[in-house]
């Protein structure tokens, strides 16, 4: 449809772009701008294609179902809930990697950020390995508290939560150690103890970083796949998100899963244009 | 640019987009050199090169198998193997996914690919499979029927409907008139038998093929309604199957006597 029109207008914008902004050219050396551009495009055309092939006749009907609706409600809920399990435990644990010298501070900051990498299905089962029923912490959940957290929905937030909480770590981390330590000196002189003057002092000063981070563990926690199908499994209105419910309608029904990812998309791209500029600018 | 042009007409082609036109020219080119790598194409003994296999999750035990059976009696070629959910080989294939032969767990599926035009010939049905109840070792919950599995508190998890096993379940559990809600649906039979494998659930429908390949992890109980519930694997050469030769003779091998001992050896029924 528009996609042939749209491969051209790539080009033209890293071939013919240059000339035609002089004021750019003058600044930017090309070597940098056409790699740049190159991988702007890179970025973008596979997001641009998603709009383009998307069933827009049957999107209403693929939308107004109950299913994805189901899907969407849940992906929401359960994405909020990791994010406020990852602030709860992650703030706290950012502070002490940055303000507290302890010894093998630097593997556990490692340890931390090892989510980031690591591939979610692993993270999934390694969630299974120590909180599934038969998992060296679960198994005990199980026989004393009678817990069982795998095909749950609060096995979706765990596992969201474990994959997303680094994000929100290194972004609080990162803030707390660019602000400034004697505020919180000035405090403790005054009289306030470490915690006070945490909540009191340090808690306000690095409110940007804290919601920066914040929306992006939102964001990761909402895109969870690979953890969640395996820790949680999949069933509708239980632990069906969105990217669950994308993987397996591509199986049966294409124009669904497009359909799907679009709103995927459309809810990611709101909340991070939404709330970039008015926070992570000031973090 | 022919099969780009029939192509486009299909919505499922269409969803695939920009990776498929990638996938169909990395099929052409690998075809290309299979083609002009082989000295001769006629009589049998003379085959080399690869050939490509998409399976059903629930053939990798046999199949592997047979794959290493196959380079044994055909010094110079190389079998590799696809597995995974049957609908989503099918996507592949029809997305231009290079490969010579798509064996898969239900007519249903296969038609997926016939209907696209990317068979060649007509698939024939090769094995059938039956369905089991996969539970935990020594079967504490004294599960021995269908109706078991619909007691409240059993973690049971099947397939998903959109893929054969779990159709197959479907149809047992409306034979039997029995109302199941699982713990999930999982994606292939596989990872429905992990679960219990895992001890994560207590029972799973998977084919009894499964359960005999996962050994004394799970154990396996028979049920009446899987008669309902007969999976048909139908087996076909592709149509742009870089290395045809090769590829039929690997169908060849198994519908073959020997093929279908490892076959039944396995757990499928015979067609």
């Amino acid at each position: 449809m528009t996609l042939p029109t749209d491969k051209p207008r790539a080009g033209a914008d890293t071939l013919r772009g240059g000339p035609r902004r002089r004021r750019v050219r003058t600044g930017v050396p090309l070597p940098l701008l056409v790699p740049a551009l190159i991988g702007l495009a890179f970025l973008i055309v596979p997001l641009i294609a998603l709009v383009v092939r998307t069933p827009w006749h049957s999107l209403p009907a693929q939308l107004t179902s109950p299913d994805v609706w189901q899907a969407l409600k849940l992906s929401l809920i359960c994405a909020t809930l990791a994010t406020g399990v990852s602030l709860v435990i992650g703030v706290p644990l950012a502070w002490l990697l940055a303000r507290v010298d302890f010894p093998g501070r630097g593997l556990v900051r490692a340890l931390v950020t090892l989510p980031l990498v690591l591939p979610p299905v692993v993270g999934g089962v390694a969630l299974l390995m120590a909180l599934g029923r038969n998992g060296i912490v679960g198994r005990w959940l199980d026989a004393w508290f009678g817990i069982t957290l795998p095909f749950s929905t609060a096995g979706v937030v765990i596992a969201e939560a474990f994959v997303a909480m680094p994000f929100l770590v290194i972004s609080v981390e990162g803030t707390l150690r660019a602000a400034d330590p004697r505020y919180e000196e000035a405090a403790a002189t005054l009289g306030a103890s470490r915690f006070t003057a945490f909540r009191r002092v340090t808690l306000p000063l690095i409110a940007p970083g804290i919601a920066a981070g914040a929306v992006l563990a939102w964001a990761r926690a909402l895109g969870e796949f690979g953890a969640t199908i395996t820790f949680a499994g999949n069933f509708p209105g239980r632990t069906q998100t969105m990217p669950l419910a994308v993987y397996l309608a591509l199986q049966s029904d294409p124009e669904a899963a497009i359909a799907l990812s679009l709103v995927l998309l459309a809810v990611s791209i709101a909340v991070l244009a939404g709330l970039r500029d008015r926070w992570m600018r000031a973090g | 640019m022919t099969r780009t042009a029939r192509r486009t007409r299909r919505p499922l082609q269409m969803a695939v987009g920009g990776a498929a036109a990638l996938l169909i020219l990395s099929a052409c080119s690998s075809s290309g050199t299979d083609s002009s790598a082989k000295p001769d194409s006629s009589g049998p003994g003379k085959l080399s090169g690869e050939v490509t296999v998409f399976a059903a999750a629930s053939l990798k035990e046999s199949f592997t198998t047979l794959g290493r059976q196959f380079e044994k009696d055909h010094p110079g070629t190389k079998v590799t193997f696809s597995f995974g959910g049957s609908d989503s080989l099918a996507a592949s294939i029809t997305g231009g996914a290079p490969a010579d032969v798509f064996a898969s767990a239900s007519p249903s599926t296969m038609k997926i690919v016939t209907d696209a035009g990317d068979a060649s010939g007509t698939p024939a049905t090769f094995v059938r499979n039956e369905l089991e109840i996969a539970t935990l070792p020594g079967n504490p919950g004294k599960i021995s029927s269908l109706e078991d599995l619909t007691k409240a508190g059993r973690k049971v998890v099947l397939c998903d409907r959109e893929v054969p096993c779990g159709a197959a379940a479907q149809r047992a559990l409306d034979a039997s008139g029995l109302e199941l809600t699982p713990v999930s649906y999982e994606q292939d039979v596989k990872a429905a038998l992990t679960k219990v494998e895992l001890k994560e659930a207590d029972a799973a429908v998977v084919y009894k093929t499964d359960v005999r390949a996962a050994g004394d992890k799970v154990e396996g109980v028979e049920f009446p309604e899987s008669a309902d519930a007969v999976n048909d694997y139908p087996i076909a050469l592709l149509k742009d199957a870089g290395n045809t030769e090769a590829a039929e003779a690997f169908i060849a091998l198994v519908k073959s006597a020997e093929g279908q001992k490892v076959l039944s050896g396995a757990g499928f029924l015979k067609p």
